[in-house]
């Protein structure tokens, strides 16, 4: 590791880049020193401690379970001779372009009381399924939208594993399951602790999936402060206890990560596929099951919407050109989010001191804030105080930066620790500047993991409500309110063509993100 | 890849230049509007008095509290004219930040007083009743109580849908508070948590419930019943209006306010006299969907809801229902159904 110290050329855009995601901090303190000892009131009312308790029951329970349905599915796909593992590869990352109001309302509609499920048991004399309201539903629908990230981070980590550590375990005799425990999982360690990271933080900050569950998280008392009116302090109180517990656990998973050297050698070499045995077809029924429930459900309820509109003659209409505002909206803010990234996330890895290391987990601490908090700090920020870009696109783009920097550095970080140190070395050793290094050397090495970064970004994007409603030019319709202009009334057969649309568009980008090979590390194009 | 990104860059500020560059460059007037009603529900008024009066309206759609919240931050930047809300709750909120003009009198003098603002600075627009939503399988409209009262009864235990959360619902709490006081509203509240009612996010899944027969009865506002049954001509549920001054039959009301920093004050004002117009109360009757009630004297409402005269509900302020709602909510949290 370089011990040089950190570059003014890399430090300045690193720090300007994280003081501008920390803006809905700043207003967020402002917000509660202007309510002086009310403060002190709000967390001690006992309510506040059984909210921050049932927050983080549903954060373990949807990251225990994300990791518990991401990674084997992920090591199926990648090693071994799984039936259908391409298709499976495909549809598996799926559910997270389905926007987690949407994944509610779907599981809802098929597991809900009187439900699409339960009428088709009825003739089998099933009267009543089990409750899904509350933690149950909360739950489901939180590992739908988030165990895709577990997926994708540990399957291209394993993708960018040397086999030759496997194989020499194997060689000195290992089991399968002792080289997967003492090898492999150690290895993908890393990626492991980001993706539970974003997990973590994204059930921390979902508010959609809670609210229709009617589960009591931190995030569905905020938005009921808000919407009751008459003081903003307690609103932005609860919001700071939700960072604070994000600080909790990014300093966990900080604490995990420096048990774990990086192992990538950037040798490129494709592992033995593992013959499953008798072992594939359980195997492909465990993927095929949480395909089934994750996937082929909510989209079926949304066809089964879809059809229902075209029944009562509402027609179906896809919303185009909300779909191309949304894709540009968000393509840009994927290409912003990787650039405003790069320096943070090289710093980080490259620099490692204690402000380099703070600097970054800074960056990740106000993706544990709901889309409103972070909506209303840019209005307050830009209205009074860059009032020409106020609601105009150019905030909007600013705006999902900053809700998604940290997918961004989560993807830019997995690829650098998987790039030896010891290459930029040498390139330095030839006398290239710091940026001219990363420029020339890094970014081509590691522009894979750029693309996931961005794609992560995007994916996001796309489906994000709060702050495109507030902060969108007027007139300005993406995917995401289109399906909100109809789910307000609930008329969800004229909310599902547009559902169904963002699930189609987003899917591209999955692909990308999911069949990557390999090859990736190596030739810079 | 760094090609991309530079043009990437290029074009997001040439469309902000773009955005920021058209404003007040065309001929026509404008108006802007922030409206915490629906698209879908008063869109046709708004293409209205576009063509009536050849003014550019600018609707920024969103949620009604969300948006109160919005303007709040915005404060004295505020780009919008025209606050048009789903309740009286979000006006207030507006309101109690100094930020709303008082609308003129002759405006005012359209509705009763008991449907604006006392000092003037919101009126409204259109009203909404509260009403018990009940299973018509189940239940005949005999069955159904008639004051909120009896719903504490065990025999409706597990068979109630609210929705705790929603401005509406607490808006009608607020109502009981000042007719009857925080001990009756306890007492009340409480019992109704021992029969175990659902909760629901809003209003619109309770009526759904109802419909399907996953609950008997829901409290809700009245016109919900009319978007359900769009969705769902199936949905088996009416709605049973409660008499007298029940805290359930609250009659309360969807409004519209100018900002005390409108651009276009003038085109502002012409809106809510528009929104107040005889046709424009008319189309409440006879083109939307959701069937509320219009305010102004002289024009019934849909036929087969009862005439709004009849509907007398709790003999309190609609303004003061906002400065209930901090007791409301601390009661809704003490009781547990917030927490």
């Amino acid at each position: 590791m370089s011990r040089t110290r950190a570059p003014v050329a890399l430090a300045v855009p690193a720090v300007a880049a994280v003081a501008l995601v920390v803006l809905p901090l700043v207003y967020l303190l402002l917000r509660a020193a202007g309510g002086g000892l009310d403060v002190f009131e709000v967390l001690g009312r006992p309510g506040t401690l059984t909210l921050v308790v049932k927050t983080l029951v549903l954060v373990a329970a949807v990251t225990g379970t994300a990791i518990f349905v991401g990674l084997p599915l992920a090591w199926l796909v990648t090693r071994t001779d799984l039936p259908a593992r391409r298709v499976i590869a495909v549809a598996a990352p799926l559910p997270l372009v389905i926007p987690s109001y949407v994944a509610a309302l779907a599981l809802l509609g098929a597991f809900g009381p009187r439900g699409l499920v339960q009428q088709l048991l009825e003739p089998l004399g099933v009267e009543r399924l089990p409750e899904i309201y509350g933690f149950v539903g909360a739950w489901l629908a939180l590992t739908l939208s988030t165990y895709p990230y577990v997926f994708l981070l540990a399957g291209a980590a394993l993708r960018g594993l040397d086999p030759a550590l496997e194989d020499a375990a194997l060689g000195l005799g290992r089991s399968r399951w002792g080289v997967f425990r003492r090898v492999t999982l150690p290895a993908l360690r890393p990626s492991l602790g980001a993706a539970s990271l974003l997990v973590a933080l994204y059930t921390l900050s979902d508010f959609g999936a809670v609210s229709l569950m009617q589960y009591n998280a931190l995030t569905r008392s905020i938005y009921v402060q808000y919407r009751s009116l008459f003081d903003r302090t307690p609103a932005a109180v609860l919001a700071l206890v939700l960072v604070a517990l994000a600080a909790v656990l990014l300093v966990l998973e900080e604490r995990s990560r420096r048990r774990v050297r990086a192992s990538a050698s950037g040798a490129e070499r494709r592992p033995k596929t593992i013959p499953l045995g008798a072992w594939r077809w359980p195997a492909f029924a465990f993927c095929a099951t949480v395909v089934a429930f994750f996937l082929v459900v909510p989209l079926a309820v949304l066809v089964y919407w879809t059809a229902r509109g075209v029944e009562l003659g509402h027609g179906i209409d896809f919303a185009w050109e909300a779909a191309l505002s949304s894709v540009s909206a968000s393509a840009l803010a994927a290409v912003i989010a990787v650039v405003a990234v790069l320096p943070v996330a090289f710093l980080a890895e490259r620099y490692p001191a204690r402000w380099t290391r703070t600097l970054e987990r800074l960056a990740y601490t106000g993706n544990a804030l709901p889309g409103i908090v972070i909506a209303l700090s840019l209005v307050f920020f830009a209205a009074n105080y860059l009032t020409p870009l106020y609601q105009t696109l150019a905030l909007l783009v600013f705006a999902y930066v900053v809700r998604f920097f940290p997918q961004a550095l989560a993807g830019v970080e997995s690829a650098l620790q998987a790039v030896h140190p010891r290459i930029e070395e040498a390139a330095r050793s030839l006398g290239h500047g710091p940026l001219r290094v990363l420029a020339t050397v890094t970014v081509p090495l590691i522009r894979r993991g750029l693309l996931a970064g961005a794609a992560l970004v995007f994916l996001n994007a796309m489906k994000e409500l709060p702050a495109t409603l507030l902060l969108r030019p007027i007139g300005f319709e993406t995917l995401a309110t289109e399906i909100w202009k109809y789910t307000a009334l609930g008329s969800y057969s004229r909310a599902a063509p547009p559902a169904l649309l963002l699930i189609l568009v987003s899917a591209p980008f999955v692909y990308l993100l999911a069949a990557r090979r390999g090859s990736d590390v190596s030739a810079p194009g | 890849m760094r090609r991309v990104m530079v043009l990437a860059v290029g074009a997001l500020l040439g469309l902000a230049a773009g955005c920021g560059g058209d404003d007040d460059a065309g001929a026509n007037e404008k108006l802007v509007v922030y409206s915490g009603r629906e698209e879908e529900l008063v869109e046709p008024l708004f293409d209205r008095f576009e063509q009536e009066t050849g003014i550019d309206v600018e609707v920024r759609y969103g949620d009604s509290a969300e948006l109160a919240a919005t303007i709040a931050e915005e404060g004295d930047n505020s780009p919008a004219d025209v606050f048009f809300a789903q309740d009286p709750g979000s006006l207030g909120a507006v309101e109690r930040e100094g930020l709303l003009t008082t609308l003129p009198q002759d405006t005012l003098d359209r509705v009763p007083a008991r449907f604006r603002d006392p000092d003037g600075h919101w009126i409204g627009t259109s009203g909404r009743s509260r009403v018990i939503a009940y299973n018509t399988d189940a239940l005949s409209e005999g069955d159904v109580p008639d004051s909120v009262f009896a719903l504490t009864d065990p025999k409706w235990k597990g068979k109630i849908g609210i929705a705790p959360t929603n401005a509406s619902f607490q808006a009608f709490v607020s109502a009981m508070l000042l007719q009857l006081g925080e001990e009756r509203t306890r007492d009340w509240l409480e019992g109704l948590k021992a029969n175990e009612p659902k909760l629901y996010e809003k209003n619109t899944p309770v009526v759904e419930a109802v419909g399907s027969g996953e609950i008997e009865l829901g409290l809700v506002n009245h016109y919900y019943l009319y978007l359900v049954k769009e969705e769902n001509p199936d949905a088996a549920v009416a709605n049973h209006f409660l008499t007298g001054e029940d805290p359930g039959a609250l009659v309360s009301v969807a409004g519209a306010s100018i900002l005390e920093t409108a651009d276009h004050a003038d085109a502002a004002r012409r809106f809510v006299e528009f929104l107040l117009s005889d046709p424009s109360q008319r189309f409440y009757v006879d083109e939307a969907e959701e069937a509320e009630y219009p305010l102004v004297a002289g024009i019934d409402a849909k036929s087969g809801l009862p005439p709004l005269d009849n509907l007398r509900g709790p003999q309190i302020a609609l303004d003061q229902l906002g400065s209930e709602l901090e007791q409301t909510l601390e009661l809704l949290n003490a009781v547990g159904f917030t927490t």
